[in-house]
């Protein structure tokens, strides 16, 4: 178990949020979305220029840019630790 | 019993559309909200019993907060109109999201149903839900239903009804926020029932939690309505925040956010939703975008649906555009010979029916376009579209979804772009939205082309098609560094956030298309139609008047009279009798008394308002190396890029001069001392960005909700385009290219 920020996971891993650290519109739209601690993640895959990222979330699909993902703290579940 | 008032509220993409398009039929009114460009619409229903229900669909959202206009809207609405009953919308497969906003409407206190839509999505993924438990823990209706078939929904409006007659009191959900939000809520709590603090309107607990939240539009109407509270309030806010970011690194808004969340997962883990299936199964969807957004296919195959997009639009549209043109040049034939000769028959030819012919004209390449764009709407692949552009538009200040206008306004030569500004609505960031609106007209349209044509053709023949292609090129660089320009100065502002849905791959349904493709035809018609018409008949006024002095119109009709002396009798009797073929004689007298007529209506056309405002134009327009005959063109160009050619053969005294048959014009433009390839590039630099034509202003400015906007745009292109062609011209004349 490990923490590391959004952006640095990679395609497939799956995590669960531990901190989402920035306020305002673009905090309050990453919460609104779901994306609160204790929500489990997955990537799903980045766009053709790595950037955005796309998420498996509360089983929906949401996309955001590397430099919003920035601001999310994700716990790395163990590999083949598929919860 | 009244009518009952129901609001729809939901996610975007939870089927609100749908069930509202189910509910109400062909009974809907579109509008906007006052004051602001958010679509509303109302339809009607009549319930099984007799009894009639208004029903407003409001705008899509994810929340209840003050960010977006969507969301105020929606808020205002139900604080303000308290509607009997709020039917909330949610989608099955993504309950645990969906009900994020439900909560905050049961935060509010609405007498409230949920919709559980997508029920049949959510069973072929292995979800299961037990909507009594769900309505037993949030103590509102909970109803299945299918908004694309209409199951479910008799029972929905049934319950709907039924909590409608109640007509109880509001009753806002208390949720616990965390020991130290709670304790600084409920001092809020009584300082603002204390004071009656705005109670009139919303709940005391509520308006507390806003004020935690940080909500901008809830403290502005604080402040004016009772500064010494508000201040006290405001007070509370900082402690608490100041505690939490020294204990928790929070600030108060998130931890009421997880507080929610934290809400919504204890109610659904009550047994509420069961997983038949692994949650991180790959759904279909998930498969189709394996392919649709691989890293090389992807941008391959976007490639591919954007160019058939174009030829849908394009080509498709041709035949029907072919008929609306043919069907105004009817209508022009029969005035021509139903009128007597005067200005009463040139102002309706030439202004209302050239006029509505310009805005009808669009018409059926309108219908095309948002039928092509529905089509990608509601299957979920314009969101991947946007997706997989962001990055590259990004830099520009600009937002992934805005490949789409620049794309139908002409990114591949020849597009329009009305159509361009209005695709942009799909865009939902404000900013990005606007730099979008007013940059798109950059593009080469189909209407700038046949003058490029004409230009490159006469000056430039040996490399017309690789000039052409640079001149596609020119268009995007400049289109794009215009929206980097524009978001570094007037639209100033960190970019928004990008947070996106990529919603499931769906199968539109043809009723569907059809009311979206319908519902945004008939806007523009509605918009564009009273405006345009104004417009085009004031530009025909200034092509014609003041006319020729009346010594000068003598003189002409006298010149004929001599012609027609001097000619042979039988020729005059052939032409006269519109004999065919006419006989060598004749077409010799013909051609001299049109050559005539066409000197006539040259010089007509400098004599007149606009020929005037040409000539005098040109104290600064030899800058860029425009002489007054273009400069006219130029003017009449703003009513439709067409009329540059036509306007340029008049001024030449060439007579009408088609756009698709410009041999003529070109010769004379060739044999012209003034014109060189210098002045040509100027001219095509001018023409391909100066201010857009009126029908894309008068978009731009609906779209935009300001004619402060429509302004800009006619003025900033003009200057820019001004500049440059300058440029080119200066520029080339010191490197001694004007040849
Ligand atoms: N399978 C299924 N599809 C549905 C159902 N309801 C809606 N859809 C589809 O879901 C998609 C989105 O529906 P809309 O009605 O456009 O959603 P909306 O909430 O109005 O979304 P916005 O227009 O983005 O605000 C459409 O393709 C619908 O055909 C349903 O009950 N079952």
């Amino acid at each position: 178990m490990s923490a590391i920020l959004l952006r640095a996971m990679q395609k497939d891993q799956s995590g669960t949020i531990t901190a989402v650290k920035v306020g305002g519109e673009l905090g309050r739209r990453i919460r609104e979305m779901g994306m609160v601690p204790g929500t489990r993640i997955t990537i799903m895959g980045r766009a053709p220029l790595f950037d955005p990222v796309a998420i498996r979330i509360m089983g929906g699909t949401l996309t955001l840019r590397n430099n919003e993902a920035d601001h999310i703290e994700v716990e790395i579940a163990n590999p083949g630790e598929n919860l | 019993m009244a009518t009952i008032s129901i609001a729809l509220a939901g996610n975007p993409n939870s089927g609100k559309t749908t069930l509202f398009n189910t509910l109400t039929g062909a009974r809907q009114h579109v509008g906007n909200y006052p004051g602001v460009t958010v679509e509303k619409k109302e339809g009607s229903y009549t319930f099984a019993t007799g009894e009639q229900a208004t029903i407003i669909d409001l705008p899509g959202t994810y929340s209840l907060s003050a960010y977006s206009m969507e969301e105020v809207v929606a808020r205002d609405y139900l604080v303000q109109e308290k509607p009997d009953v709020v039917i909330n919308i949610t989608d099955a497969s993504n309950l645990e999201r969906n009900l994020y906003l439900s909560t905050q409407f049961l935060e509010l206190g609405v007498p409230m149903v949920i919709a559980l839509n997508m029920v049949d999505v959510a069973q072929d993924r292995g979800i299961s839900l037990d909507a009594q438990k769900l309505a037993d823990l949030l103590k509102v209706p909970v109803i299945p239903i299918i908004a694309r078939s209409g199951k479910g929904t008799a029972e929905l409006m049934a319950a709907a009804l039924e909590l409608a007659k109640e007509n109880a009191a509001w009753n806002p959900l208390h949720i616990s926020y965390g020991e130290d939000v709670d304790l600084a809520l409920q001092t809020m709590t009584e300082r603002i029932t204390a004071a009656g603090f705005m109670t009139e309107n919303y709940a005391p607990r509520w308006l507390a939690l806003k004020y935690l939240e940080g909500d901008n539009q809830i403290r502005k109407k604080g402040r004016a309505y009772n500064p010494a509270l508000d201040a006290e309030l405001q007070e509370i806010v900082t402690t608490v925040s100041a505690h939490l970011d020294k204990t928790m690194e929070a600030h108060p808004e998130a931890i009421i956010a997880d507080h929610r969340y934290g809400y919504i997962k204890s109610v659904l883990r009550q047994e509420v939703i069961t997983h038949k299936f692994d949650v991180d199964r790959l759904h279909a969807s998930d498969r189709i975008d394996k392919i649709l957004t691989n890293r090389f296919a992807g941008p391959i195959i976007m490639l591919g649906v954007l160019m058939g997009l174009y030829k849908f639009t394009f080509t498709y549209s041709e035949l029907p555009v072919a008929w609306f043109e043919a069907f105004f040049g009817w209508l022009g034939t029969n005035v021509e010979t139903l009128l007597p000769d005067g200005h009463l028959k040139s102002m309706i030819i030439s202004g209302v029916i050239d006029g509505m012919g310009g805005v009808l004209g669009f018409v059926p390449m309108i219908m095309f376009m948002f039928f092509g764009i529905a089509i990608l709407e509601d299957s979920g692949y314009l969101a991947r579209v946007a997706f997989m552009m962001d990055r590259v538009f990004r830099i520009f200040g600009l937002h992934g979804s805005s490949v789409m206008p620049y794309i139908v306004s002409g990114g591949i030569a020849g597009g329009c772009a009305v159509p361009g500004v209005m695709a942009a609505r799909t865009l939902r960031s404000p900013r990005e939205r606007l730099a979008t609106l007013l940059t798109v007209s950059f593009m080469n349209c189909g209407a700038k082309l046949p003058v490029l044509a004409l230009l490159t053709a006469t000056f430039f023949a040996e490399n017309q098609a690789q000039l052409m292609f640079l001149l596609t090129l020119l268009a995007w660089v400049v289109a794009l560094l215009a929206a980097k320009f524009l978001r570094l100065t007037v639209l100033r502002g960190d970019s928004t956030p990008f947070l996106m849905e990529l919603p499931p791959y769906r199968f539109p349904t043809f009723r569907g298309l059809i009311i979206h493709t319908w519902e945004r035809t008939w806007q523009y018609i509605k918009k564009a139609g009273t405006i345009i018409l104004t417009i085009s008949i004031l530009i025909w006024a200034m092509m014609t008047f003041p006319g020729l002095p009346a010594s000068e119109e003598d003189n002409f009709t006298r010149q004929h009279q001599e012609i027609l002396t001097a000619s042979p009798g039988p020729a005059r009797e052939a032409l006269k009798n519109e004999a065919s073929p006419l006989p060598e004689e004749a077409l010799q007298l013909k051609k001299k008394l049109t050559a005539l007529d066409s000197e006539q209506a040259g010089r007509a056309l400098r004599h007149s308002l606009a020929g005037r405002i040409g000539t005098a134009m040109e104290t600064v327009s030899w800058l860029p190396g425009f002489d007054w005959r273009t400069n006219i063109a130029l003017v009449g160009g703003f009513a439709a890029k067409e009329v540059i050619i036509a306007t340029l053969g008049t001024a030449y005294s060439l007579g009408e001069t088609d756009p698709e048959d410009t041999a003529s014009l070109s010769e004379t433009l060739a044999r012209d001392p003034h014109w060189n390839p210098l002045v040509a590039m100027a001219l095509i630099v001018f023409v391909m960005f100066y201010a857009p034509c009126f029908v894309t202003v008068v978009c731009i400015s609906r779209e935009s909700g300001s004619w402060k906007w429509g302004l800009f745009a006619i003025c900033f292109n003009t200057a820019f385009a001004f500049s440059l062609a300058t440029l080119v011209y200066q520029g080339g004349k010191v490197l001694g290219l004007a040849g």
